[in-house]
């Protein structure tokens, strides 16, 4: 196991490793230079050359780089262009408002797809199933902006149970905190839904089909155990790893989310970022963006191996 | 490079006859598909509006009326004007074209690419499999559409052409991992073997021999990718990125007129983003039937 885990954590190390690198190079090698971008198109010459200088752009791109992975490690990920302040402490609590908005969307999301994924298998081949499986993956396939805007129009605006933006309020209750971020969390839903519904019924179908299950009915035991003892936790192994992939998808979907409901997430912060040139700003964000999927892509890799006997005996070994 | 006739050969006869079969009754089965074709039927109608563009739109798209704003849809205007008096039906018909041109465009450039290093990967295996699989974890841990944007914000301007590039290149070694996982089985078979002891050359083997048993997988993915293309590129022109500024694109129409809606004013918004809801669930609707009738 500890074998394993050490692995696991050397490839994570290698692919964050190439991460910093597109992150770096996509941001100095890509045509356009930063400080004419920062001061627009009729900058003068010499106060490129000194913005270049400050901002330590005229030096060799390998120096660059080293000295930006080395303070990164060291926790320190530069000053905002825009805000002049350290870009942790912009960045620090617009993720907490993400991971609330995030959350809140998994936790309708998880028992929601497993459902469905249950209910789909179990009528395979029926309406129910065509509807749950073409029509998740269809609501899917529309961007979470669309999905916004449709939410906003019809219970935002013409038929108005929810608010239309989700700007927190300080002292607010928990539900008044969590009211406003229902209608941007099932946007974020109805993207995720389709994948994970459909991954849960092929674990469920392939579960039915298998030979142990054939044993278990045979053996007389009732079909509700069989379901849920049998079926189900074979069933949820895949699933798991496929919400952990589920991550990236939310990520970006929170960008757009995050701006038609005004909720001053990392979303918004990112997209400041772009509009601004704050390139400290947006390096860091798309890193810790990317720090995070990792994580949680190893995590579910662990889980997986800590709930699946199979292959925890053949790690082991 | 031919081959006197022998016994290879009439094994390759037969196996294109099998080949020529499985397609005809893979047709048969899409045209009885009824996703397929409602997919088809979604995706042709938007295919129409982008090719003859200009012809049908009953008002100049770009034209600003301001003594026009915000007007419902009447005669004169079937879906309405926006903000700028522009008529919402033209501007959702021209829109179509430059969404699906990227969309297109980069799906294109990822399969090229990807089904290129995927037969290499499959075929050679040990160190450039390594090296794909690494490439693909570290574009899986950075969303596609923050990807763009970091690229767009270093850009001296957005382009449609590099926002196809950057989508195109983040689809590489997605699509080369599906390839790739064809691939492997098809290497172990014995026509491949047979060609290795004819002395063909690795990329003969590559494109004649394997590529066209692995055509089905890379089908299906295409349609996939060409969904999350469209998916993709609308949301970067809803953000302002990736899109040239002033081209319009649905995307760019949602952003520029949604705040209006807040005074009910929704055709604006509601019609192209509706054009984006229908063309991304068409792209869907035939991947599901490809994928239905390709994994029979």
């Amino acid at each position: 196991m500890t074998r394993y885990l050490l692995r696991r954590l050397l490839l994570a190390a290698i692919t964050l490793w190439i991460v910093t690198a597109v992150i770096f190079f996509a941001t100095h090698i890509l045509p356009g230079n930063v400080a004419l971008r920062i001061l627009g198109p009729f900058a003068e010459k010499n106060a490129i050359a000194s913005l270049n200088e400050e901002l330590g752009l005229n030096r060799p791109l390998v120096t660059q780089y080293s000295e930006w992975i080395g303070s990164a490690l060291r926790g320190d990920l530069g000053t905002s262009l825009k805000y002049n302040q350290p870009v942790t402490s912009i960045l620090f609590p617009a993720l907490i408002y993400s991971l609330k908005l995030a959350v809140l969307a998994f936790v309708m999301l998880v028992p929601l797809s497993i459902l469905g994924g249950i209910i789909a298998a179990l009528k395979r081949g029926k309406l129910v199933d065509r509807l749950i499986t073409i029509g998740g993956l269809s609501a899917a396939m529309v961007p979470e902006f669309v999905w916004a805007v449709i939410l906003v129009l019809v219970f935002g605006i013409q038929i108005p149970l929810f608010p239309v933006t989700a700007i927190p309020k300080d002292g607010a209750t928990i539900i008044g905190q969590i009211y406003p971020l229902i209608l941007p969390a099932i946007c974020l839903v109805l993207v995720l839904f389709g994948y994970v519904a459909r991954i849960m019924r092929a674990g469920v179908i392939e579960a039915i089909d298998a030979d142990y299950t054939r044993t278990a009915i045979l053996k007389g035991i009732p079909h509700r155990k069989v379901i849920r003892k049998h079926v189900l936790r074979n069933a949820l192994l895949p699933t798991i790893a496929v919400i952990a992939s589920q991550v990236s998808y939310l990520v970006g979907g929170l960008v757009a989310v995050e701006i038609i409901f005004n909720y001053p997430g990392f979303g918004l912060a990112l997209r400041t970022s772009v509009t601004y040139r704050d390139f400290p700003l947006l390096q860091a964000s798309v890193l810790i963006i990317a720090v995070i999927i990792i994580l949680v892509q190893v995590l579910a890799d662990i889980l997986f191996i800590v709930l699946n006997p199979r292959i925890r005996q053949s790690v082991v070994n | 490079m031919t081959h006197p006739v022998s016994p290879a050969n009439s094994a390759d006869i037969a196996a294109r006859e099998q080949r020529i079969k499985i397609r005809r009754e893979r047709l048969a089965l899409l045209r009885k598909n009824k996703a397929f074709i409602a997919g088809t039927a979604l995706l042709g109608f938007w295919v129409f509006c982008s090719i003859v563009g200009n012809l049908i739109t009953p008002h100049d798209p770009q034209q600003i009326d301001l003594m026009a704003i915000n007007l419902a849809p009447s005669g004169t205007y079937l879906l309405g004007t926006d903000s700028l008096g522009r008529d919402v039906l033209s501007r959702v018909i021209i829109g179509a074209r430059p969404i699906l041109f990227m969309a297109v465009g980069a799906t294109v450039i990822g399969t090229v690419l990807g089904t290129t290093i995927g037969l290499i990967a499959g075929y050679y295996k040990g160190m450039v499999d390594a090296v794909i699989m690494r490439l693909v974890d570290a574009m899986s841990a950075i969303p596609v559409i923050v990807l763009a944007l970091l690229a767009v914000a270093t850009l001296q301007r957005p382009s449609n052409l590099l926002t196809l590039l950057i989508i195109g290149i983040v689809f590489t070694p997605i699509i080369a991992r599906t390839v790739r996982a064809a691939v492997l089985g098809e290497v172990e078979l014995d026509y491949v073997a047979s060609a290795r002891l004819r002395t063909e050359k690795v990329p003969h083997i590559l494109a004649i021999e394997v590529l066209p048993n692995v055509l089905a997988p890379i089908i299906v993915e295409f349609t996939v990718r060409l969904g999350y293309a469209v998916f993709a590129i609308a949301t970067l022109s809803f953000l302002g990125a990736g899109v040239q500024i002033g081209s319009p694109n649905w995307g760019s129409q949602v952003a520029e007129n949604y705040s209006q809606m807040y005074g009910n004013i929704w055709w604006s918004t509601v019609f192209p983003a509706g054009a984006i809801a229908t063309l991304a669930i068409g792209v869907n609707l035939i991947a599901d039937g490809l994928t239905e009738v390709f994994e029979q």
